[in-house]
């Protein structure tokens, strides 16, 4: 077992075990942290899988923006009796056993499909360029996608071309996006007056 | 020995990992001993008085020892309303946060812990996870002066990423790379090629750098949340001992992270500046290349320790902000200046070539730069008798899943 | 196990997934739900991540598709605490049992 296959199996049990720790604790500052460790697990994993911006993205938004954020509105309304809220053994139950079921569900067909693919291979850290090929493609350069002339279509025809614009669009339309989320999260949680006193 | 060789060679991923690993803390815990002693001559020089000089000589260098007996033999308080996990936890968040920063700084050419390529951007990543563990320990203390700090820290802190990281952007639009390597190469020869001097909007960003990093590293003028006055000590009032001491660990860490971050985008890197930039011996293996090697490494941890000097200079000098004057001076001042800073630097090689001005050597840089040549020949290298370099580019990364 | 293969990512993916969803189904507090619903994104984003890894065809595809999922869960985390915020602010509990009346 070589190192990358060691710190991967480390990273996905660190990640597992924490989201199910999320699911089982009752103290919501507690799930938090756990929070905390499942995403900076799955940024490890993206580190491992060789997707570095993916994995620094990931730290930077989710971790050091939503996580902050969760924590902060945590903080705002969890006065005492709102820390611990128990949930009924009913719902409990069925929860778990639909989560089973589901998980199953995901695992058997996980398993069972032929997977041909096969992986690149290890990264040269002089020659990674993949930040490069990410900004390309997201300027909107063709070229950035050699690989992605999908074979779609009636087995006679030639693979279409893909277009000139690869994620210009996307990355527009994300950004607008924000900026309408920006200006009504900033409306929605103006001050306003509370409506009654705070339960002690 | 032959299947102990093989064990080393396998693992030498690894191995040179904790090494690299080994030396960064231990350039991180020497260099914030050195501070904690600077610190208080700094403070005492600027207070008209001597500062430490009693323990160890006329100078007082080994006040440092002394605290660290002090801190590392006193009762581990928890408080009794303290969440005990949460409590426990974070100092450890706040270092992680820290020290994975100095993963990608380059010491020198060759010389960094992973080379990345998107390095910049990398170090901003984990710099603001430190956030977390502020939190953590204003809430786990129990307290509500705790609590106060916590949160203004933390708010703090998240807001100056803003600035911080579009002053971090202006150089890369410079440089037209995040490789932190490629960054520092391209200011080799004299000093008139670091980035500080090409533009005279990387020179302000310099300085509006330098604040937003002095104010992510919680530091005066910007430290409300640690004002003796106002919160106690804010989130670690009630961290004593070996805790507290990780606490300042990781500022000082952060201060020396964001100081390095500050050398390699503006000040040169490694280089001295003083020599032009084809004195460098190619060959890493000869004498006078390890000495140039050594020599560089030094001169980066000079530069950033002078950095820190300046931090230091400025709290002793400068009072303090409130904290609605922190949030406004972030909000209403250096977010506007941060994005005109950058705009100036995106359309000023334009306005220069525009104008017909005479083309200065590096005005234009070639587009993305091709690669770096690594410091060692690959033919050189037998392969067969030692398992593998110290330099990074001799360790290719392995990923999950290569056949 | 020699190798890291395919299907070790994809299960890893689908542990958080379930998390995620039985977190939502099961917690109380409204933040608590908003908490499953990340686990759910960062379980896609793992297979989304893998898939790049292991498949050449998709090797861009798969991180602007990861890059964007994260991009569009920050806004969606923002809203959502918006939301819990003002519901605390009118109803002085964020305990989502008490969220059953359509008026106020």
């Amino acid at each position: 077992m070589n190192v990358a296959e060691l710190l991967f199996w480390i990273t996905a049990l660190l990640t597992g075990l924490s989201a199910i720790m999320v699911v089982v604790t009752q103290n919501i500052v507690r799930a938090a942290l756990w929070l905390l460790f499942t995403l900076a697990g799955t940024a490890g994993i993206f580190f491992l899988l060789g997707a570095d911006f993916v994995g620094a993205t990931q730290l930077l938004v989710y971790v050091g923006g939503i996580l902050i954020l969760v924590v902060f509105g945590v903080m705002l309304t969890a006065q005492g009796p709102f820390v611990n809220l128990k949930t009924g053994a009913g719902e409990w139950a069925v929860s778990i056993v639909v989560g089973l079921l589901l998980f199953g569900l995901l695992g058997i067909s996980i398993l069972m499909t032929e997977w041909n693919f096969t992986p690149a291979p290890s990264i040269e850290p002089v020659q990674s360029r993949l930040a490069n090929d990410l900004g390309l493609s997201l300027l909107g350069f063709r070229d950035a996608t050699p690989k992605a002339d999908l074979p779609i279509g009636s087995p006679g025809e030639p693979p279409r071309e893909r277009t000139r614009l690869a994620y210009l669009f996307p990355f527009e339309i994300v950004s607008v996006h924000l900026l309408v989320v920006l200006i009504g999260a900033a409306y929605l949680a103006r001050a306003k007056r509370r409506k009654g006193p705070a339960k002690s | 020995m032959d299947s102990l060789e093989s064990l080393v060679s396998e693992y030498w991923p690894a191995l040179r990992a904790l090494l690299a690993a080994g030396l960064l803390v231990s350039l991180m815990a020497g260099s914030a001993i050195i501070f904690i002693w600077l610190e208080r001559k700094v403070a005492g020089r600027i207070q008209d008085r001597l500062g430490p000089t009693r323990v160890g000589g006329k100078f007082g260098w080994l006040q440092t020892l002394a605290d660290g007996i002090k801190l590392i033999a006193k009762e581990d308080i928890i408080p009794g309303s303290a969440d005990q996990m949460l409590f426990r936890i974070s100092p450890y968040l706040t270092f992680i946060g820290v020290f994975l920063a100095f993963m990608v700084l380059p010491f020198g050419r060759d010389v960094v812990g992973l080379p990345m390529n998107i390095a910049a951007f990398f170090m901003l990543s984990v710099l603001s996870t430190e956030v977390f563990g502020v939190i953590l320990a204003g809430y786990g203390s129990g307290s509500k002066w705790s609590l106060f700090g916590g949160m203004r820290e933390a708010a703090q802190m998240v807001s100056y990423e803003v600035p911080r990281a579009i002053c971090v952007v202006i150089p890369v639009l410079c440089a037209g790379t995040l490789d932190l390597q490629l960054i520092s190469e391209q200011q080799a020869g004299p000093f008139w090629n670091w980035f500080i001097f090409r533009d005279p909007f990387q020179f302000l960003t310099f300085w509006v750098f330098f604040v937003t990093a002095t104010a992510g590293c919680k530091r005066a003028p910007f430290d409300l949340a640690e004002a003796e006055s106002e919160l106690v000590a804010g989130f670690h009032t009630e961290y004593s001992g070996f805790r507290w001491c990780l606490f300042f660990m990781a500022e000082y860490g952060a201060m020396f992270a964001t100081g390095g971050l500050a050398v390699t985008l503006f000040l040169g890197g490694w280089h001295t500046g003083l020599f032009p930039a084809s004195v460098m011996p190619g060959d890493f293996a000869s004498p006078l290349g390890i000495l140039a090697t050594v020599l560089s490494v030094l001169v980066f941890i000079a530069k950033s320790w002078l950095l820190v000097f300046v931090m230091m200079w400025v709290r002793w000098t400068l009072p303090r902000l409130r904290i609605d004057q922190v949030m406004m001076t972030c909000l209403k001042y250096l977010v506007p200046l941060s994005c005109a800073l950058l705009l100036g630097a995106s359309l000023f090689p334009l306005a220069w070539n525009t104008l017909g001005l005479p083309a200065v050597p590096f005005r234009n840089h070639p587009g993305v730069p091709a690669q770096h040549a690594p410091a060692v020949s690959k033919e050189g290298q037998a392969g067969a008798d030692s398992p593998g370099g110290l330099l990074a580019s001799e360790n290719p990364r392995e990923l999950v899943g290569s056949p | 196990m020699n190798q890291i293969g395919l299907e070790h990512c994809l299960l890893l993916g689908a542990v958080l997934f379930v998390a995620g969803i039985v977190c939502m189904a099961t917690k109380r507090n409204a933040i608590g739900i908003l908490m499953g619903s990340e686990l759910v994104l960062n379980g896609a984003n793992i297979n989304f991540v893998a898939f790049a890894r292991y498949n050449e065809t998709f090797a861009m595809e798969g991180q602007v598709f990861a890059l964007f999922t994260i991009v569009l869960a920050a806004a969606e985390a923002a809203i959502a605490l918006a939301i819990v915020l003002n519901f605390y602010n009118n109803h002085v509990t964020v305990d989502v049992d008490a969220a059953e009346e359509l008026k106020g």
